[in-house]
């Protein structure tokens, strides 16, 4: 079971990932990150309640890598629990996606500091 | 000691598979970040199961069978009478390919190989025994 709440500050949209992200839920992670990225160029993901993510979670962040780069979005994940972290690791996906510890240096990344 | 559990093919079961693997795993003393691994590959074996052996039929089951026998490997087996998809024979893609192409699946069972130390597919006549080795 996933919860997925999404709120706009100024021009930063930001997603906020709650409970379990596996083969049965990652659709609503999908549709959040589509309406996202279809919209706006800041984006966060939050992810400090994050408690689980099967491949099915990893495959809807990367099947968006393209579409960052070719729309010049900046989207970046924060709030990671270890475990959860390393699952990120485990195939190297924390290379090819903006990961940082917590919601100042995520906004530090958007912010181009 | 053995632990078993069995659920119909149903995708919205993967979170009791976890549950029952977290209180199994839980059990004996092994780190937060690794019971965490060791219940991914088994989802992702199970979901690859559930969705593309039994078409998420709740009609049909999968069974889980964890063993630990005081030495320092576990030993997952999950066991169904589907097709019998041939785990060790899956190539893996790259995953500049998969981010290219804009793929969404396609690494469950890359993070099954990363995380397992050996996969084995026992096929029998009636049903397939796909082994899990962990040693810890």
């Amino acid at each position: 079971m996933v919860e997925i709440k999404n709120t706009l500050n100024n021009d930063v949209y930001t997603i906020s990932v709650i409970g379990e992200v596996d083969a049965s839920s990652s659709i609503h992670l999908d549709e959040s990150l589509s309406e996202a990225t279809s919209k706006y160029k800041k984006i966060m993901v939050n992810c400090e309640q994050l408690e689980y993510i099967s491949s099915a979670g990893l495959g809807v962040f990367m099947s968006y890598i393209n579409d960052l780069e070719e729309k010049g979005i900046k989207l970046v994940i924060y709030g990671l629990s270890k475990k959860v972290h390393h699952v990120f690791q485990i195939l190297g996906l924390d290379q090819l996606l903006k990961i940082t510890e917590d919601e100042e240096g995520a906004r530090g990344i958007i912010d181009g500091i | 000691m053995e632990y078993r559990f069995k659920v119909s093919c149903s995708k919205n079961k993967l979170g009791e598979i976890r549950e029952f693997l977290q209180q199994v795993l839980g059990e004996n003393s092994i780190p937060e970040v690794t019971i965490n691994t060791l219940v991914l590959a088994v989802d992702e074996v199970c979901a690859n199961l559930i969705i593309h052996s039994h078409h998420c039929n709740p009609n049909e089951h999968i069974e889980l069978k964890v063993s630990m026998n005081g030495n320092s490997e576990i030993i997952f087996d999950i066991i169904d009478n589907g097709v019998g998809f041939n785990i060790c024979d899956y190539k893996e893609p790259s995953l500049s390919d998969i981010v290219r192409q804009k793929r969404k699946g396609g690494i469950g069972l890359m993070l099954v190989k990363r995380i397992m130390d050996e996969i084995e597919l026992i096929k029998g006549e009636k049903k397939n025994v796909y082994r899990l080795h962990k040693k810890i």
